[in-house]
């Protein structure tokens, strides 16, 4: 006799399920599409999307559908030509409002999408696009931070009137400089000294020594301090690439940390690398600067106009027009940290100036107690349109106010925003520290993927796919006949469950991914086969069809865990340290093994009860 | 269909010696090929420019390599690829020249020869970035194998089958090498994530052949070890060779209809797999016996004199 938990049955039948579904939008295809985004990075709202469908239907340029998905309008197009006369219409009429984007939009249905079903994305070189790897100069930013204590602790001593030979950076212990030392003259009072320095070198290791020409104090760099000064240039320039990019209107682009001291951009559709990085490097600064409380802001933004003294800034992340005074308290080169954190009154900012924007905001506070201060954060780009066929470039000045808050009490070097949840305060100080003196970064590799070759690179695995699947399953009914036919059944559903997880994973197929899955078709094979095998050598000792089928996968069940997790092995390692495709085709690979061991022993073994179990007389299996 | 109707009964173990002097051979021509040409390292390992140009009409190699050498390239690498129009370019790397400017002056040259031209495919690699990935390959390889010896000699208790299955294992990765550098086909990324591949796969081979050892051990503990090891790899060897049969089928599909960036990667996992086949039937075994393995060092908690009152 041979049953199957009841248990086991709907496992199975739920995860297939499951896994069909997971795995149908990626069989729909995509059309060319739109994305349109708010400059000012508010969420598009639903009138924003009938006034642009109305605007694309009045310029008579059809679309298939258009939605709102994160914050974005995605308008879907039949063909490409529409989806270019739609984003210069677009361009030219919202050049201040909106940013587009060429992108592709899958043609899943609308309620696949609603339950955030989405299809696996490609990667680069499939679709085409840019690759570029950034290396970030993390000693530099360390150089940085010292030389910010070395100007720190010049002016404490001067302010304590006490005479210093030298103020330096020197390396203790260490390769790259990692300490100041400050030397003072014989005659001087080292712990006088070293009071004084108490708040200008706080949380450095501090030390004196008594050298020959006079004591001197030196402040180390904790490595956890240089490990922390580095990740945050790291943050720093990814927060500001992932700014601009955002502004060249790409769609889905990446940015992400790579390994200590490097940044990976990738821009999916991006050819022109010239252009890309024009905007990436562009320089971008802050200003502090005072409200202009006598005027009112709304009746200046009504009227356009601006009082004597004033700027008026109408897009403003705070929501609402603000007038500023001219004058700039601070400037970006000046603020030398911003991190987010907690305060008595809830999530704050944390702001550090250098010793001359302390003492000019520590006049500013004292004298506009109560007042409000803002802070705007300046970006100069080039941006090149065109114009009559003809190419222009200029220089754009970005301009966005991104904080605005009551001056509560006199500060000068240091000092906190308040008031703000801890998403705000977040988003504040990568703002903040995107328009502070940045870390040099420069390219160090770049791959670029012609459309075209993408959309070759595609066609040749997929069809290298159906060949090689087509061929397995055909392989398998010969040799095996029925048993052979379930086994193809088995493939296709590991395959299916596979695309399944990939999707869910949002992990990015690329050609080497490809390869995987095919290649897991391949190796999914042998737990079938083994099985079979097993089943094959039972009857051959004359045992009964059913008794041997299950002979069959209960022998055959420790040679495949057994051997499927040597592959894994290989499998996880390359995940772990491989980078790029290779770890797309790692991923895939190692869930692969996962999902065909799971298709093979529980899939395969319901299917085959189902066909032969229970108490029905079997006199031969068709096992070939 | 049946390939092995009747159970086989091949003396794999009497022939052994013919088969580790086969063995012996390939792996002396491989090493002496990698130690004396080495690999074609592709820009992945080497940093520098790789490119791929499609022509609007057929190119003319030498006449390309002239314009690049013109516009300041040394020693370009101008090789057809697919058809006439297509053309590989590979540049060494060169401090000199930043990535961002290699499009703007490889454009401007090619256009030279043909305005229309366009660039499909174009990867600067810089050098450090070449340094660390060969780096992070051989740690890779070094990770792989390190946990697949832990795993082996968790799984066999006896170190003759851990011996076994660790030199078969070293064989196949070995000839894979061996091949790369005597084809000169380019050795990138892809490739050592094939050979990290067939290291796993093909020890799935040997481990079943050593889990049916264990099985024929139980069952026939007074047979010589050599009968015993014989009928094990007779066993499964129908396994072995069906699955290996459908798995080329599909690596070969990638082969030939892959197109050329998963050339070298399938290519890899062909010779890997072939290579795996034949290390896991008649080497790994083979060399277990040779280390002394008998059915004590399978169940060593089983004693002599239990055997002895045995039937």
């Amino acid at each position: 006799m041979l049953e199957y938990a009841r248990w086991k049955y709907v496992l199975v039948a739920a995860v297939l399920l499951l896994a069909m579904l997971f795995a149908l939008p990626n069989f729909f295809g995509e059309d060319p599409a739109l994305q349109v985004a708010r400059k000012d990075h508010n969420a598009v709202t639903g009138e924003g999307e009938k006034e642009l469908e109305a605007f694309l239907k009045e310029r008579n340029i059809s679309f298939a559908r258009s939605y709102i998905d994160n914050g974005r309008l995605m308008v879907r197009f039949g063909n490409v030509a529409q989806q270019l006369a739609a984003r210069d219409a677009v361009n030219e009429k919202y050049t201040g409002t909106y940013i587009t984007a060429l992108s592709f939009a899958p043609r899943t249905p609308e309620f696949l999408r609603a339950l955030g079903l989405r299809p696996m994305p490609l990667g680069l070189d499939l679709r085409g696009g840019l690759y570029l790897l950034y290396q970030v100069d993390v000693n530099a930013a360390v150089a940085q931070a010292l030389e910010g204590y070395a100007q720190d602790a010049r002016r404490a001593l001067a302010g304590a009137g006490i005479a210093v030979t030298d103020v330096t950076t020197v390396a203790v212990g260490s390769e790259r400089p990692n300490a100041v030392r400050i030397v003072l003259p014989p005659e001087a009072d080292a712990s006088a000294a070293r009071n004084a320095l108490g708040q200008a070198l706080a949380g450095l290791s501090i030390s004196t020594l008594n050298l020959e020409r006079g004591a001197a104090i030196v402040g180390v760099l904790t490595p956890a301090q240089i490990r922390e000064r580095q990740d945050y240039a790291i943050q720093q320039n990814i927060t500001t690439l992932r700014n601009r990019v955002n502004e060249l209107g790409v769609s889905e682009p990446i940015v992400q940390r790579q390994g200590i001291d490097r940044i990976n951009v990738q821009l999916p559709g991006v050819q022109n690398s010239a252009e890309v990085k024009d905007i990436l490097g562009r320089v971008a600064t802050l200003e502090f600067r005072l409200e202009d409380m006598q005027n009112n802001a709304m009746e200046a933004a009504q009227s356009g106009r601006a009082p004597l003294g004033s700027k008026l800034y109408t897009h403003t992340r705070v929501g609402r027009p603000l007038l500023l005074k001219r004058e700039v308290i601070a400037t970006g080169d000046q603020l030398t940290n911003a991190t987010s954190g907690q305060s008595q009154e809830g999530p704050a900012v944390n702001i550090k100036l250098d010793a001359r924007a302390g003492e000019n905001m520590l006049k500013t506070t004292r004298a506009n107690l109560n007042k409000r201060m803002a802070v705007v954060l300046i970006e100069k780009r080039r941006e090149t349109t065109e114009v009559d066929g003809k190419k222009v470039t200029r220089d754009v000045t970005d301009e966005d106010v991104i904080n605005d808050a009551t001056i509560r009490g006199i500060f000068s070097n240091q000092f906190q925003i308040t008031g703000l949840g801890a998403g705000e305060a977040r988003e504040l100080a990568l703002l903040l520290r995107s328009g502070s003196l940045a870390t040099g970064i420069y390219p160090i590799e770049e791959r670029a993927v012609g459309p075209s070759l993408g959309r070759e690179n595609i066609q040749k695995g997929v069809t290298a796919l159906i060949v090689g699947m087509a061929g397995v399953f055909l392989f398998m009914a010969l040799y095996y006949q029925t048993f052979g036919l379930v086994a193809d059944l088995v493939l296709l559903a590991n395959v299916v469950l596979l695309t399944a997880l990939l999707s869910m994973m949002r992990a990015s197929l690329s050609l080497p991914g490809i390869a995987g899955i095919i290649l897991t078709v391949g190796m999914a094979v042998d737990a079938n086969v083994l099985i079979y095998e097993r089943i094959r050598e039972e009857i051959r000792k004359g045992v009964t069809p059913q008794a041997a089928i299950r002979a069959g996968f209960d022998k055959a069940f420790s040679a495949i865990t057994d051997s499927n997790v040597t592959t894994l092995i290989a499998g996880v390692v390359l995940w772990v340290l491989g980078t790029g495709p290779i770890k797309g085709f790692a991923i895939v690979l190692s869930l692969g093994i996962i999902t065909s061991m799971f298709t093979s022993l529980m899939g395969s073994r319901a299917l085959l009860t189902l066909m032969y179990g229970g108490r029905r007389k079997i006199s031969r299996l068709a096992i070939g | 269909m049946e390939f092995f109707s009747h159970q086989t009964r091949f003396p794999f173990m009497a022939t052994r010696k013919v088969w580790y002097t086969l063995s012996a051979i390939l792996i002396v021509i491989a090493l002496g090929s990698f130690f004396t040409r080495g690999l074609n390292l592709a820009i992945d390992f080497t940093g520098g420019v790789s490119a791929e140009v499609k022509f609007t009409k057929a190119a003319d190699v030498d006449a390309v390599r002239a314009a690049l050498t013109g516009a300041g390239f040394h020693e370009p690498q101008v090789q057809n690829f697919g058809s006439s129009r297509d053309i590989a370019i590979r540049l060494p790397p060169d401090a000199k020249l930043a990535p961002s400017e290699v499009r703007s002056k490889l454009e401007g040259a090619l256009r030279q020869l043909d305005p229309n031209v366009q660039v499909a495919q174009l990867d600067v690699v810089g050098p450090q970035v070449g340094n660390e990935l060969r780096v992070s390959a051989i740690w890779a390889l070094a990770w792989t194998l390190i946990l697949i010896f832990a795993y082996i000699a968790f799984r066999f208790h006896t170190w003759r089958l851990s011996f076994g299955a660790i030199l078969a294992v070293l064989h196949d990765p070995v000839l894979v090498l061996g091949f790369f550098s005597i084809t000169q086909m380019p050795f990138d990324l892809a490739v050592v994530a094939a050979i990290l591949a067939v290291i796993g796969y093909s020890l799935n081979d040997t481990v079943i052949v050593f889990d049916r050892i264990r099985e024929r051990f139980e069952t026939n503990r007074r047979s010589p070890p050599a009968e015993v090891l014989d009928e094990a790899i007779n066993q499964t060897l129908s396994r072995t060779i069906m699955t290996k049969v459908v798995t080329s089928i599909v690596v070969v599909a990638l082969l030939f209809l892959g197109g050329p960036v998963l050339k070298g990667f399938s290519a890899a996992l062909l010779i890997g797999i072939i290579a795996g086949t034949y290390s896991s039937i008649y080497i790994s075994s083979s060399i277990a016996l040779d280390c002394g393995l008998t059915a004590e060092h399978v169940f060593p908690s089983v004693k002599k004199a239990a055997l002895d009152h045995l039937p």
